[in-house]
């Protein structure tokens, strides 16, 4: 389309126009915001937050089914038509990943899985010798796996190595806030990997999100920054153009850093 | 027999079936899936006796990660 303003023809490009497709082992989406579901209050404030996001891909976990009833969030999703990633979480060996991943198949019929091995309780960092040979195992059985890994360039090269589909360098310990305690760390990832690169765990806050893909990461994934703010429906609607905004920055280029001033006004 | 499900020690009647073990521990209709002493079995063997002193996990999809 061209349009005539002043005299001057300005050309809208289609391409700025057009849906940045995300792919993941051949699947599109539309958004590069991945949702968890923890920490919702209770299902209605979820379902608010899940729309504003605009997710199409969201992380469920798989536990022993209980009087109480904690159901719902299945039918949440199908009723919202948002793909199911069910998650490890909580496993500490890979023997235990391995079996959770396969009954998560099993209940939800998908064989893509948010692969997670932790080492303890207080850091819930990732026990990475553990994720390795899980990650290896479950390539093996025919799942897409989506390793939480560590910010460390070699174990995320050895994830990739094994198959993974992606893989889902931390910014800081989960349910921190404390954003991307290294990014030099998270741009050498993306340097040193062709598979896709998931920022997981750590966002705090919007400018968190939005450097995630400055640093040219693929996608984010995040559930504690939106399902424990005091307003989650509204920080969704934030993570949302935060994921938008970093992925234009990256593909826009941004001007090199500078020790001195540079006038943008021509000198006098 | 005894098995522990989830977690529980629990009396229920010898050769009892996996569907019967999944009606015990209050499943929903969708969205389960069943270990039997560490290993899945498909929704297609759950017509299957579950052999005494098995370990059997129940389980479903919740909010999390």
């Amino acid at each position: 389309m061209v349009e005539a303003i002043a005299g001057m023809e300005i050309a809208t490009r289609s391409d700025l126009a057009a849906v940045d497709v995300l792919t993941i082992a051949g699947r599109q989406f539309g958004s590069r915001l991945i949702m968890g579901t923890g920490g919702a209050a209770h299902l209605a404030v979820l379902e608010r937050a899940l729309l504003a996001s605009g997710t199409e891909l969201t992380t469920v976990a798989m536990r022993r089914v209980d009087a109480a009833g904690r159901g719902g969030v299945l039918e949440l999703l199908r009723r919202l038509g948002i793909a199911v990633l069910p998650n490890t979480a909580g496993c500490r060996g890979a023997a235990e990943a391995v079996l959770t991943a396969q009954l998560a198949r099993e209940a939800l019929e998908t064989n893509w899985v948010k692969l997670e091995v932790v080492a303890d309780e207080r850091t819930l960092l990732p026990d990475v010798i553990e994720l390795v040979d899980a990650a290896e195992q479950l390539v093996g059985d025919g799942f897409v796996v989506l390793p939480y890994t560590t910010d460390d360039v070699v174990v995320a090269r050895r994830l990739q190595d094994v198959g993974c589909a992606a893989v889902m360098p931390l910014g800081s310990p989960i349910g921190t806030g404390l954003g991307i305690a290294n990014p030099h760390n998270i741009e050498m990832i993306v340097a040193n990997v062709a598979v896709p690169v998931i920022l997981d765990a750590g966002i705090g806050t919007a400018s968190d999100a939005a450097l995630a893909l400055e640093l040219g990461c693929d996608a984010v994934l995040l559930a504690s920054a939106v399902t424990r703010a005091q307003d989650p429906e509204r920080m969704a609607l934030a993570m949302s153009a935060a994921v938008r905004a970093g992925r234009n920055a990256r593909l826009a280029g941004r001007i090199p850093k500078r020790f001195w001033a540079q006038a943008s006004s021509p000198p006098i | 027999m005894m098995v522990v499900l989830n977690g529980a020690r629990r009396e229920v009647p010898d050769g009892a079936s996996v569907r019967h073990l999944v009606a015990v521990a209050g499943a929903p209709a969708k969205g389960v899936a069943v270990a039997v002493d560490g290993r899945v079995v498909p929704a297609s063997r759950w017509g299957d006796a579950v052999p005494a002193r098995a370990v059997v996990e129940v389980l479903t999809a919740v909010q999390g990660g």
